[in-house]
């Protein structure tokens, strides 16, 4: 495993006089895969990207790149190129002398330079704009020429830092897909940063979550959502998130000090069946299903999903059943530990 | 309804004459007006006791073309102003890349650079003539050290327009450093950031991304430069008075001269609507020719 690991990180810290940065990050990449560093603002995340892009240098640790040690390396010695959240795109320039920048700066020849031009612009469905400056460009147009200047300098590796923040909902969801496939296509390495869990979740090979200049936890999206590693994890990933309801409120499960549910174990109980008697806070019509939240004095984040339309009056008291098996168990440091047994009283 | 129609573009006309009012009325009385007055000066002779003033159409002018001291003041000032021009510019460039960048000292950098902006040209002219005046001056203190002889930097004709060139440069170039660090502090720092993925040097960077994005500045600082070529000239006065023998003789102060010196008003008026018709002609050239050329965000 560590052996065929393309990018790594040992021990990788990064300090601001003081103020957190990010601290002891050590991972491991495979070739071809698709990473996606998630984290609210200000965990780190892009501090993580701009280390392994060489524009800031890490205090402590190693970065290991292909095979090449890359600590303390100039960005332009670590074969990767990126993408800006704001895309970067250099204002007075055409589309087409954005895209080729890189190749004229290592002197590409012209003929070579016209043909990855036109590959780049084709993957990218720009073909036809190549004489347009960025500021006569839509937003996703503006993305995807920043796109166009990753693909043409034909890097293994690459680095994109919130490429999507910046476009409405609907271009976002499409150009998620682009990319992934883009990358699958290209067999590239893609390591992404995003602070919306669905991005990463659905485009993600691996997810390393973080908070606070730490990781949390790192996995294929189905761990971090099925076996969260602590309570911080399972209350980012999911929508909803996972509920979190103190054990001693479960008769039975008195010793785990967090239990966690996620929306689609719960079911609605008969009146004076269910194990949690909770009064309606909100209902969200999603169109498909309802999430209906919930309150209860000892829970926190009880969502159930319902199918279809569903109103139903805020303050009604609703009784919620779930299996034992779909609980998640959490120590009083938020951990995770084993599944529990019920114990009788 | 079509009165109130009516009643309301009336008013909307009469909104806008109030907001033009201002400007068209300090304009015409301090733009317009003069300039057409100096215009007409200009094709009048000059009003004497014994003759008075009479309409001579253009012999102000082919009086001027044939006064050899015209011809050397237009000569000083083309030289003045190819010099000033270019030289303020390439340094005010220069300091605010060198201001722009992370380094300690950084402000008290950019104050130093533009503390000759804030002194008055007659102050800043007093504090050169301390550098040059010969045998005392720091010029020379610094030249006897090596064993170089006296200069008279402002009293001889080969050096005085060149020490008063210096005395400009020295001024405007902080002046003109300000408009570029303004402008370089608009360009985001991704764009370097994106260059340096690429492997860009800092020389390229600077020629590819930074100048092309200083265009509009330097356009205006063109423009401006110009214009200073032909205004300043307050340290004419307490430096060299365009001496020795015209050697740094300046057009505006020649006008000025002819105009109360010599109180020949029709020829000063004359050399007045020359200068007005060629800056024209150049700020034309320059919005129209070199805007076009240029990306403005």
């Amino acid at each position: 495993m560590m052996q065929d690991a393309f990018v790594q990180l040992d021990g990788v810290a990064k300090r601001w006089n003081g103020q957190l940065g990010v601290e002891d990050i050590s991972l491991s990449i495979p070739r071809g895969s698709f990473v996606a560093l998630l984290g609210p603002s200000g965990c780190g995340k892009s501090t993580t990207l701009r280390l392994l892009s060489g524009l800031e240098l890490a205090d402590e640790g190693r970065i290991i790149i292909d095979g090449k040690d890359v600590t303390t390396a100039a960005p332009s010695e670590r074969n990767l190129s990126m993408v800006f959240q704001s895309y970067a795109l250099f204002p007075h320039l055409s589309v087409a002398e954005n895209v080729i920048f890189g190749l004229k700066v290592r002197k590409v020849g012209a003929a070579e330079r016209r043909e990855k031009l036109h590959r780049a612009l084709e993957i990218t469905g720009l073909l036809g704009y190549e004489a347009r400056k960025p500021g006569e460009l839509s937003g996703g147009q503006r993305q995807r020429v920043a796109l166009a200047r990753a693909i043409v300098a034909n890097q293994p590796l690459c680095l994109m830092d919130e490429p999507l923040s910046n476009l409405d909902a609907k271009l976002r969801a499409s150009v998620r897909k682009d990319i992934k496939k883009l990358q699958v296509d290209l067999g590239i390495t893609v390591i992404y940063v995003t602070h919306d869990q669905t991005e990463a979740m659905s485009m993600a090979d691996i997810v390393v979550l973080m908070k606070d200049g730490r990781i949390q936890q790192v996995g294929a999206p189905e761990s971090l959502y099925y076996r969260s590693a602590n309570t911080f994890v399972a209350e980012f990933v999911g929508s909803p998130p996972m509920a979190l309801i103190e054990g001693s409120a479960l008769p039975g499960f008195e010793r785990a000090a967090k239990i966690g549910l996620r929306a689609e174990s719960l079911r609605l109980a008969e009146a004076g069946q269910g194990r949690l008697k909770c009064l309606v806070s909100e209902c969200e019509f999603l169109g498909s299903e309802t999430f209906v939240g919930l309150t209860h004095p000892a829970a926190n984040g009880l969502t159930i999903s319902m199918p279809g339309l569903q109103n139903i009056p805020t303050g009604e008291e609703l009784e919620i059943d779930f299996a034992d098996e779909d609980l998640h168990f959490f120590d009083a440091d938020g951990n995770r530990t084993n599944h529990m047994k019920r114990v009788s009283a | 309804m079509a009165k109130h129609v009516n009643i309301e573009r009336r008013r909307q006309a009469i909104y806008g004459w109030l907001l033009l009012s201002p400007a068209m009325i300090l304009l015409t009385a301090f733009a317009f007006y003069p300039s057409l007055a100096t215009l007409w000066t200009s094709v009048f002779s000059r009003d004497t006791r014994r003759r008075p003033s009479e309409f001579v159409g253009t012999e102000n002018y082919t009086d001027l073309f044939a006064d050899p001291t015209f011809w050397k003041v237009v000569t000083n000032n083309l030289i003045y102003a190819g010099a000033t021009i270019p030289l303020s510019i390439a340094i005010a460039l220069v300091m605010a890349l060198w201001a722009n960048s992370k380094m300690p000292a950084r402000s008290f950098v950019r104050t130093a650079y533009f503390t000759p902006t804030v002194l008055p040209m007659i102050a800043a002219a007093n504090l050169w003539l301390f550098f040059y005046t010969p045998g005392l001056g720091v010029l020379d203190q610094i030249g006897s050290l090596f064993g170089l002889p006296t200069v008279n930097w402002l009293g001889q004709p080969e050096t005085a327009l060149w020490a008063v060139i210096i005395v400009t440069i020295w001024k405007e170039a902080g002046f003109f450093m300000i408009f570029y660090l303004a402008a370089l502090q608009t360009i985001p720092e991704d764009l370097k950031e994106a260059a340096d993925i690429e492997g860009t040097s800092r020389f390229t960077y600077t020629r590819r991304i930074v100048l092309p994005l200083l265009m509009p500045t330097t356009l205006f600082i063109m423009v401006n430069a110009l214009i200073n070529s032909v205004k300043l000239i307050d340290h004419l006065f307490i430096l060299t008075k365009g001496g020795p023998n015209d050697a740094s003789k300046l057009i505006l102060y020649y006008i000025w001269e002819m105009a109360f010196a010599f109180f020949d008003a029709p020829q000063a008026a004359a050399m007045t609507i020359m200068i007005l018709v060629v800056l024209g002609v150049v700020a034309g050239i320059k919005f129209t020719i070199l805007d076009k050329r240029t990306h403005y965000q």
